[in-house]
């Protein structure tokens, strides 16, 4: 490392230098740059200033000031996973109308909700969304590596939506009637995802049996010494 | 009815409170009335007091406070181990143990392999009430 320089003007008490006004002008060398530059100092050439765009007067404005909220970057991430919760895995559904039932998870979705089937022949539910907070995460692996899931998102789970027609009475019935049965395309997918799946859970002994029942809590079995 | 179990030099008890809950160790010394200096395969040797202690029926043959190695070598010729897991005591931890560890579908299997055991068993009572009926 380079010695330290000695400072030009040291300080003897704070606010008195060393070197008076002259012989600093002179340790300087300004008299040298002024020579250099025919008596003058060397000056920067002025900015010239940027052209001033006149901006127009909106027709309207509001009487008072309108606060403007504060930008938000933030985007959202698909929920952490629990560590027992992993493809294939069955899970127990603790609320809604398939409360207790034991169903095969399929995989998370973008929205964070968790893809899940009976399967459909086995035990009722059929392919579904549900929060992976009102589920219970089992030890048992089921076999999902023919099950191909890859065109099921959350646009799919997603509700219809109706033209409204501002038509009479009799035209709402029809449309209603319409809307309660499901498409024969929603009831082909569940049929294409369940078929491998039916085949894995044969190869387990009592493991359609397990699907097929729900679960609840008996005499003497406590929640939080039960092995999932 | 005489006491059968005592706490003597190469008792085995079982450890009933604290951080070795469960385990089995052998009784190496006795310090005073109410503590006895305890050893095990798998712990450190170290000082219980007889409340922590269940007693068991196995006794190994050992001298006061023998090396880890010792021990360890008297505890295989005499098959603590074995022995053990062969009493019913030793048998009925076991199946707790087994039991606290089932898995959701163990559970359910368990359930279907009870009422096929309690249907098989009323069949063959039927047909014995049969045969005394006839």
């Amino acid at each position: 490392m380079a010695p330290k320089q000695k400072a030009r003007n040291p300080e003897l008490i704070p606010g008195v230098g060393k070197v008076s006004r002259s012989k600093m002008y002179h340790k300087r060398g300004l008299w040298a740059i002024k020579a250099k530059n025919g008596g003058k100092f060397p000056v920067h050439a002025k900015q010239e200033a940027a052209a001033v765009v006149e901006e127009k007067q909106p027709k309207f404005y509001p009487a008072d000031d309108v606060k403007k909220p504060l930008s938000n970057k933030r985007k959202p991430k698909p929920t952490k996973l629990r560590a027992s919760v992993t493809p294939g895995t069955v899970l127990i559904i603790l609320t809604g109308r398939f409360k207790g039932k034991r169903v095969v998870f399929l995989k998370q979705l973008t929205s964070g909700l968790l893809l899940i089937t009976g399967p459909y022949k086995v035990n009722g539910v059929p392919l579904r969304r549900v929060n992976q907070a009102y589920v219970i995460g089992t030890s048992t692996k089921v076999d999902i590596s023919g099950v191909d899931v890859s065109k099921f998102d959350d646009k799919y789970f997603g509700k219809q939506v109706e033209k409204k027609k501002k038509g009479e009475t009799e035209f709402f019935e029809a449309e209603k009637q319409e809307k309660n049965t499901l498409p024969a395309e929603k009831k082909d997918d569940q049929k294409a995802v369940d078929a491998p799946l039916l085949k894995a859970l044969e190869s387990v002994p009592d493991l359609k049996a397990y699907l097929g029942a729900r679960f609840s809590l008996k005499a003497g079995l406590k929640p939080h010494e039960l092995v999932f | 009815m005489p006491f059968k179990r005592f706490v003597e030099i190469g008792r085995v008890a079982l450890v009933n409170y604290g951080e070795d809950y469960g385990k089995l160790v052998v009784i190496v010394d006795v310090i005073d009335q109410n503590r006895a200096l305890v050893d095990s395969p798998d712990m450190v040797r170290s000082q219980m007091n007889f409340k922590r202690l269940s007693l068991t029926d196995i006794k190994i043959d050992i001298k006061r406070v023998p090396k880890k190695k010792a021990l360890v070598a008297a505890m295989e010729a005499a098959d603590v181990k074995g022995k053990w897991e062969k009493s019913s005591w030793g048998r009925k931890l076991i199946v707790q143990k087994r039991r606290a560890s089932l898995n959701d579908f163990d559970r359910f299997k368990l359930m279907i392999a009870k009422i096929k055991k309690a249907g098989v068993v009323r069949q063959e009572l039927a047909k014995l009430k049969k045969e005394i009926a006839s």
